[in-house]
């Protein structure tokens, strides 16, 4: 009660199509409390339904990128929240559906510890890009716990289960460099260029045609979830969407003309 | 004829129904039900319609009955309106509905739905009877297709709860026919009743007749009748015509005669 009414939990900045959303509890490493929770979900749906907003990036200020639970926070301490399953459904689990939901592509710049919860944050992005200080950790094992908001989906899909198992189970550190060698994260920086060549890279896709992008996440993630007949399938309906879209129709004329498209997201 | 709560249009031999009252979710309030019902007696009787689709719009399907005008009503008075007399008249059309399902199908809307032929729901589709939660329950055939459609379990899980399902879970169950995304539902809803408008009128009326008649009847009294039903459409034109045109290898071209 301290803190949550005063402290701004979350910062959302625009730029250039971009919606920048940095976790903002820099002396607790980025820990979840409440109004992390609360304040982050906003912010998701600010972006989600901002038009000018067409590519996000989710980071953290200070050290860490997200240290996950706060394990100090009194609703979790004192009982206000008696049974975790709830706490995860009711804080966490919302939060990992609407990113997955958003039709925009989302990259996690992982400038520091995601850990616990903060990792399963950073795997629901669509995109990694990690400096050479950031790392991942599954550490619900560590006091305890199995992994949650969305980290037994996306690590066993983002490394096969096999190294799934091991991380999770053993909840060991693992380093920037590993990260993009197993497929945890897409792209290894430098501490100091890590949110500048984020947002570039960030600013170039909010360039692109965002209805398509948006289709392709929600095919991708529906792929996983099928069988190739239901994929194939999926992919026709999704192409008849996109082949409405000025965008396409842009991406076409473009192509004919022999120019670079102006993509305008609709 | 004018229409406050539905617009009424058509695409070849396809009627199209959608219910309009956007700013309440298309709460279903008696006079929507009264013109809805009206219409869809209306494209029965229209030899150029073979099909017909329902749908909300690309929002909603309709969030459920109009509670204020049931708020402070009593028992004698419910029942001396006689409201559900419309809904009696739906079950009588003998053309199929396809249910095009974006968004909340709760309460009057999910029975409205369900009291179609077909439905295509999109992946956000909700179907759900939450009138436990007023304090009563179903009256328009929530707690009676519902069960014939998804079983007794879970019809009792949603009528005694409340919750309503995901469109994925109502394809799991057989509530659905098929799941689209949201901007697809109407043209999936249409092409389908296309599909059907192209089948022999009266083979698809009785096929549909039957398969409705299978509720509520014995299987030894239901396959009787399919049989009657089998053995009458080779009093038709069309019969001829869908058995000669197989022989010849082209496609049928049907009368419904």
């Amino acid at each position: 009660m301290e803190n949550t009414q005063v402290e701004q939990t979350v910062t959302l900045l625009k730029e250039d199509g971009v919606g920048i959303i940095t976790l903002n509890r820099p002396h607790l490493f980025n820990a979840f409390n409440t109004q992390l929770n609360i304040d982050l979900l906003a912010a998701l749906k600010d972006v989600g339904k901002d038009p000018e907003v067409r590519a996000v990036i989710i980071t953290g200020a200070g050290k860490a990128f997200c240290s996950g639970q706060d394990l100090s926070d009194r609703s979790a301490v004192q009982g206000e929240v008696p049974s975790l399953g709830d706490s995860v459904r009711k804080r966490y689990n919302p939060l990992i559906l609407a990113m997955t939901e958003m039709e925009k592509p989302i990259i996690a710049a992982v400038n520091g510890a995601a850990a616990g919860a903060g990792c399963s944050l950073a795997l629901a992005c669509d995109m990694r890009f990690i400096s050479d200080r950031g790392k991942f950790v599954e550490a619900f094992v560590r006091i305890g716990l199995a992994p949650d908001s969305g980290s037994s989906w996306f690590l066993s899909r983002l490394v096969g289960v096999g190294r799934a198992m091991e991380l999770a189970m053993t909840g060991r550190n693992v380093g920037a460099e590993e990260a993009v060698q197993i497929g945890l994260a897409n792209k290894l920086v430098p501490h100091d260029r890590l949110l500048e060549e984020t947002l570039a890279f960030a600013k170039q896709l909010a360039q692109g045609p965002t209805r398509a992008i948006g289709l392709t996440k929600r095919a991708l993630y529906k792929a996983l979830d099928t069988d190739v007949a239901g994929a194939l399938e999926y992919e026709a309906q999704v192409q008849e969407i996109a082949g409405k879209t000025k965008d396409f129709h842009e991406g076409i004329t473009s192509f004919l003309e022999k120019r670079p498209p102006r993509y305008r997201g609709e | 004829m004018e229409y406050q709560y539905i617009q009424v249009s058509r695409d070849g031999e396809v009627g199209r129904i959608l219910l309009y009252r956007p700013k309440v979710l298309n709460a279903l309030n008696t006079g929507l039900i009264s013109e809805l019902v009206q219409t869809l007696e209306d494209m029965d009787q229209d030899p150029t319609i073979r099909c017909i689709l329902l749908t909300g719009g690309n929002r909603v399907f309709a969030a459920g009955a109009d509670i204020g005008e049931m708020a402070t009503a009593t028992s004698a008075e419910l029942m001396l309106s006689n409201q559900f007399a419309d809904w009696d008249r739906l079950r009588r059309i003998k053309k199929p509905i396809v249910a095009a399902v974006v968004g909340y199908a709760f309460g009057g809307g999910c029975e409205l739905a369900m009291a179609c032929d077909m439905i295509v729901a999109a992946e956000n589709a909700r179907f759900g009877q939450p009138e436990i939660d007023l304090g009563i329950i179903p009256g328009a055939g929530g707690t009676q297709r519902l069960t014939r459609a998804v079983g007794k379990a879970r019809a009792m899980e949603m009528v005694l709860t409340g919750r309503a399902i995901t469109a994925q879970e109502a394809f799991s169950v057989g509530l659905v026919n098929s799941v689209v995304p949201a901007e697809n539902v109407e043209l999936e809803a249409m092409k389908l009743c296309q599909l059907v408008a192209r089948k022999a009128p009266v083979a698809v009326q009785l096929a549909k007749e039957s398969v409705l008649n299978s509720f509520d009847t014995t299987i030894a009294e239901g396959l009787d009748y399919e049989q009657k039903l089998f053995y009458l459409l080779f009093s038709t034109e069309d019969q001829k015509e869908g058995m000669q045109a197989f022989v010849e290898k082209r496609r049928p071209n049907f009368q419904g005669k």
